[in-house]
């Protein structure tokens, strides 16, 4: 009896053991997104994009298994995401790091993803600079200046404005987003007249007074950026409750103020919106067809995916493709050797990592809200394709560390 | 610029401050019972209008008016059973159940509905602008206007044309003596919590045009409606009407002329109003 | 003839008893069973010295205040801008210039709004904390604003200990060096006449102001201190995460600290101990298990504390420990 007991302790020893050699197989991603709070329903959307991403590639991974670990970011402070990613290295000792909706957060994080030697793939954060703070950061989500600038070039260009005022929400992706529309507007020959900051990212603030001080500037084109979320639909409220179509200003901005999951809500006011992003889920290719269809199903006929669901898949496909390159064991230099010059084929087109600035290459689409069987539908009106990030390219503020 | 546009802007976004904020400026004068939790019956509100249309097709007018039914329903009960053990606590004591209870809202809402905001499709009554001769305006802002005024009209008349009215106000100046005279002050307690929770539902539910509706609204917004009651003085309704006013329109005023300053003013002016004068526009001076 | 337990423990609560070396040896037994967690401990560390601070003010002075987190953000800043501005990044003479600014931002700030009481207080206060947001947003060039200042970096404390970006093991240890020095100097200054003033102003305003009592004097000095202290843990914040941004001056910062310290139990110094540790330790690990739905959990908790906890838990501890006595 004693004997026996004894062997069923070497064994389990033996088994124990072995097993925690195989479990190097295992790769641990830790996940860092808000799921409370304000950012609630964006670290959903990123999430489910993560899923789909693994239901629709079942192999991707193969033979190697992924785990991801997912802890709440909380507020965009900053805080929560740096303890939280802290224990993911610390604790739960992961291979690799994911997530971050809101710049603090990346921000905060990137010193100890340097220490540690943790590669971290951005999936939304969209300072333009965030990619200087750490080697370790990857980005597959954008920059502001991605559609910013395109949009400034293609309102010139394409839109044949000559004047612009440019509505923005009063913290850094707002002023990202009025650099890059300014700097790519004025570059092709047109003229910004006036920029209104249009109070903070917390609340929905009442837009009335800032439309109604760029309605009176009878610009050819309003440029307007708010973060993604309740702030969209109110633009597009106040945008058709001032008549500011009548009175012959066109509106645009980047895709941020047309995310796919608050467009139906924007009512019929919407139409003629034109907008620059590097995704919308009416976009006609074979695999996103395939991720609207899946999403669907799975989600509801009502539910849709938008650019930070994207973001998500296309960022699982990054670390598939970083598991599959190092064979399932993961170090840091391979890994960020891996992303550097990564090519895929995603839902929104033909994307890249840029070896220079590990940031994120990919086109922008120019579209136009149109009404099609009773439903707001993006209709493409033109690509520019392979975007860099222009804050770095051009190395403008801050972007020139 | 002209006046007029501001004018009618900063009294639209007034009006849902006064909607919801009148509730909570008589309940803390009657009841001195500081209840943080008001904004998350505003939102309740809010829900209650957004989900009567989309799931039972209720036109707009019927879902407000079941919002408001519902919700003051539901803080009744809550009054008598938990709001009322909480009478002779202290005020901290009474800061964190509210604070609790704002939480279990959000959570709630935001487990059953969804953390995405909701968007209210207005009747096409109310939507587009209407032509004023001088001027032509958003038809929406137009309505607010006029709905709040009604509300301050009928109100003014409930509080000094009733009997339950002058119960209520005597109620505020002194409670004590109120009981003495045979006032049955805990009745009123529950009658007024219940209509302000209602009102700061239909506020909730009118306001989600323009503030818009998610489970964060009550602690955005709570700020804002404190600034409304402490500015106006508790526990009175006209206070509270010309104090949100004057926020909407000092607010509109200043993004309009000084977009990048902002909502400082308004913090800056806010302090040196009650510096100047701590029991508010109509307040009794302590 | 012997005086009534109450009476008894209320005059010698000056003295130091045995057990209160207890919360200092589980903080440094918890640097020795939990190397994995100290991020978190000294997120706790620095919580319990800001509840302290708000405590001096609310619990012993009577003061209700939202916006203490005005103190934080100004300890926190000053800290920040040192050293990036100026490349002043030594970490005491940070933290004493952080009290310098905080405790005279508490001065003006005291001596104007203290006149008032009440709602009118309570909303001086929050205002003046949302002003203090919006500037430093306004000169985002100076505070980063939104997004903050990434990458401050700080000189190793006394030359020798530096602090480490992983696993936050000096930062915990400076964090508690600081809240003790802190909380021994609150401590005295709470059992001092001057601490037993501010009781008694608390306790009975007009009796105060007849015996001729200083009152108003008093407060602001109450509050100037307390508020030097919520800079000092607004530097201590920066020092350990080296990172700043406009939440340190949130109304999330300032309602959380209020909650923390009603929660544990106000007007008793070790409230705010218990109170920081319970709500972010609940928090803490509800969010883990229960990512979308830990808001729930805690709210519940407030509520129910709310209702049957008078005083919060340290006042739940009494009650129960009273009526032990009483069988």
């Amino acid at each position: 009896m004693q004997a026996r007991r004894l062997w069923g302790g070497v064994i389990a020893a033996a088994a124990l053991a072995v097993a925690g050699g195989a479990s190097a197989q295992t790769v641990k991603v830790g996940v860092v997104l808000p799921f409370t709070g304000v950012g609630a329903e964006f670290g959903q959307q990123v999430d489910r994009g993560m899923q789909m991403y693994m239901k629709l590639n079942a192999g991707a991974f193969a033979p190697y298994k992924v785990e991801l670990v997912r802890r709440d970011s909380k507020n965009p402070s900053g805080a929560e995401a740096k303890t939280a990613v802290q224990e993911l290295i610390a604790q739960e000792k992961v291979d690799l790091l994911a997530g971050f909706i809101y710049s603090p957060d990346a921000i905060a994080s990137a010193p100890l993803a340097t220490a540690a030697k943790k590669p971290m793939v951005i999936m939304n954060a969209g300072t333009a600079w965030i990619t200087n703070l750490s080697p370790m950061i990857s980005r597959v989500s954008f920059s502001m200046w991605h559609a910013g600038h395109a949009m400034g070039e293609a309102a010139a260009r394409s839109l044949k404005a000559k004047t612009a005022v440019v509505g923005y929400t009063d913290y850094p992706p707002g002023k990202d987003s009025l650099d890059a529309f300014k700097r790519g507007f004025e570059t092709a020959g047109g003229s910004v007249v006036d920029a209104i900051p249009m109070g903070g990212p917390g609340q929905v603030p009442d837009f009335t007074p800032f439309f109604q001080r760029a309605k009176d500037k009878k610009p050819d084109v309003f440029f307007v950026f708010v973060p993604a979320g309740d702030h969209a639909v109110s633009v597009m409220k106040t945008y058709a409750a001032l008549g500011m179509r009548e009175a012959g200003i066109k509106l645009v901005g980047p895709g941020d103020i047309t995310q796919d999951i608050k467009l139906q809500s924007m009512g019929k006011d919407a139409v003629g919106l034109i907008t620059a992003h590097h995704y919308n889920a009416d976009l006609d290719n074979a695999a996103n067809r395939r991720l609207v269809a899946a999403w669907r199903e799975e989600y509801g006929a009502d539910s849709t995916p938008d650019f930070m669901a994207v973001q998500g898949y296309d960022g699982m496909a990054a670390i598939a493709h970083v598991v599959r390159t190092l064979g399932g064991r993961i170090d840091a230099e391979g890994a960020m050797k891996a992303l550097k010059g990564w090519k895929y084929d995603s839902p929104r087109g033909p994307i890249s990592i840029d070896p220079a600035t590990r940031d994120i290459v990919m086109n922008e689409y120019l579209s136009e809200l149109v009404l099609k069987d009773g439903r707001l539908v993006q209709k493409n009106i033109g690509v520019i394709e392979a975007v860099k990030d222009m804050c770095k390219e051009l190395k403008a503020g801050k972007c020139a560390q | 610029m002209d006046l007029a546009s501001i004018l009618l802007g900063g009294l639209a976004a007034g009006m849902v401050l006064f909607v919801v904020s009148v509730g909570l400026s008589v309940t803390m004068g009657l009841m001195g019972f500081v209840n943080l939790a008001h904004g998350g019956f505003a939102m309740l509100g809010g829900y209650a209008v957004v989900l009567a249309m989309r799931h039972w097709g209720l036109p707009f007018g019927a879902a407000l008016a079941l919002g408001f039914v519902a919700v003051a329903l539901v803080a009744a009960l809550l009054e008598r059973t938990l709001y009322a053990r909480l009478y002779r606590a202290s005020e901290l004591d009474q800061v964190l159940f509210t604070i609790g209870l704002v939480f279990v809202m959000v959570a709630g809402v935001t487990l059953t509905v969804g953390p995405e905001t909701q968007g209210v499709q207005l009747p096409p009554w109310l939507r587009g602008q209407t032509d004023l001769g001088f001027l032509k305006y958003r038809t929406y802002s137009l309505a607010l206007i006029a709905f709040g005024v009604l509300l301050m009209a009928a109100l003014w008349l409930g509080f000094e044309r009733t009997r339950i009215g002058a119960q209520i106000r005597a109620a505020v100046d002194n409670r004590r003596m109120a009981e003495s005279m045979g006032v049955n002050v805990r009745r009123l307690f529950t009658l007024t919590f219940a209509l302000g929770s209602g009102l700061a539902a239909a506020g909730g539910g009118l306001g989600a045009e323009i503030l818009g509706l998610d489970p964060q609204y009550p602690l955005r917004y709570l700020a804002y409606f404190l600034i409304v009651v402490a500015v106006g003085g508790l526990g009175r309704v006209s206070g509270v009407f010309f104090a949100a006013l004057a926020l909407g329109v000092l607010d509109f005023v200043l993004k309009v002329h000084f977009p990048k300053g902002g909502t400082m003013f308004i913090y800056a002016l806010t302090i040196a109003f009650l510096l100047a004068r701590p029991q508010g526009l109509f307040g009794k001076r302590a | 003839m012997s005086l009534p337990a109450a009476t008894l423990e209320a005059a010698t609560r000056h003295r130091l008893r045995a057990w209160e070396a207890l919360p200092w040896l589980a903080a440094l037994g918890a640097f020795f069973l939990f190397p994995d967690y100290l991020a978190f401990g000294t997120q706790v560390l620095v919580m319990i010295l800001f509840a302290l601070s708000l405590d001096l003010v609310l619990g012993y002075a009577g003061i209700v205040t939202l916006g203490h987190a005005a103190f934080f953000g100004a300890g926190a800043y000053t800290v920040a801008m040192l050293a990036a501005h100026a490349g002043w990044n030594e970490p005491l003479s940070g933290l004493a210039v952080a009290a310098l600014v905080a405790g005279l931002l508490g001065l003006a700030s005291g001596w104007v709004l203290l006149r008032t009481h009440g709602l009118t207080l309570l909303m001086l206060t929050l205002c003046t904390m949302a002003l203090l947001e919006q500037a430093a947003n306004m000169f985002s060039g100076f505070t980063g604003g939104f997004d903050g200042m990434p990458g401050l970096a700080f000189q190793p404390i006394l030359g020798l200990f530096e602090f480490d970006v992983l696993y936050f093991r000096m930062q915990y240890l400076y964090a508690l060096a600081v809240l003790f020095a802190c909380f021994i100097a609150l401590r005295v200054l709470v059992h001092s006449s001057f601490g037993r003033s501010l009781t008694g102003i608390r306790e009975n305003l007009l009796r105060m102001h007849a015996v001729g009592a200083p009152v108003r004097a008093r407060q602001v000095l109450a509050y100037a201190v307390s508020a030097a202290l919520a800079g000092v843990a607004g530097a201590v914040f920066v020092q350990a995460t080296s990172y700043v941004n406009l939440a340190v001056l949130g109304l999330e910062r300032a309602a959380g600290v209020l909650i923390i310290l009603i929660l544990g139990g106000y007007g008793r110094l070790y409230g705010a101990f218990v109170g920081a540790l319970a709500y972010l330790l609940l928090e803490h690990t509800l969010s883990k298990a229960y990512p979308t739905a830990w808001q729930l959990g805690i709210g519940i908790t407030l509520v129910l504390v709310a209702l049957y906890a008078r005083n919060g838990i340290l006042g739940l501890a009494d009650a129960l420990r009273r009526r032990w006595r009483e069988r």
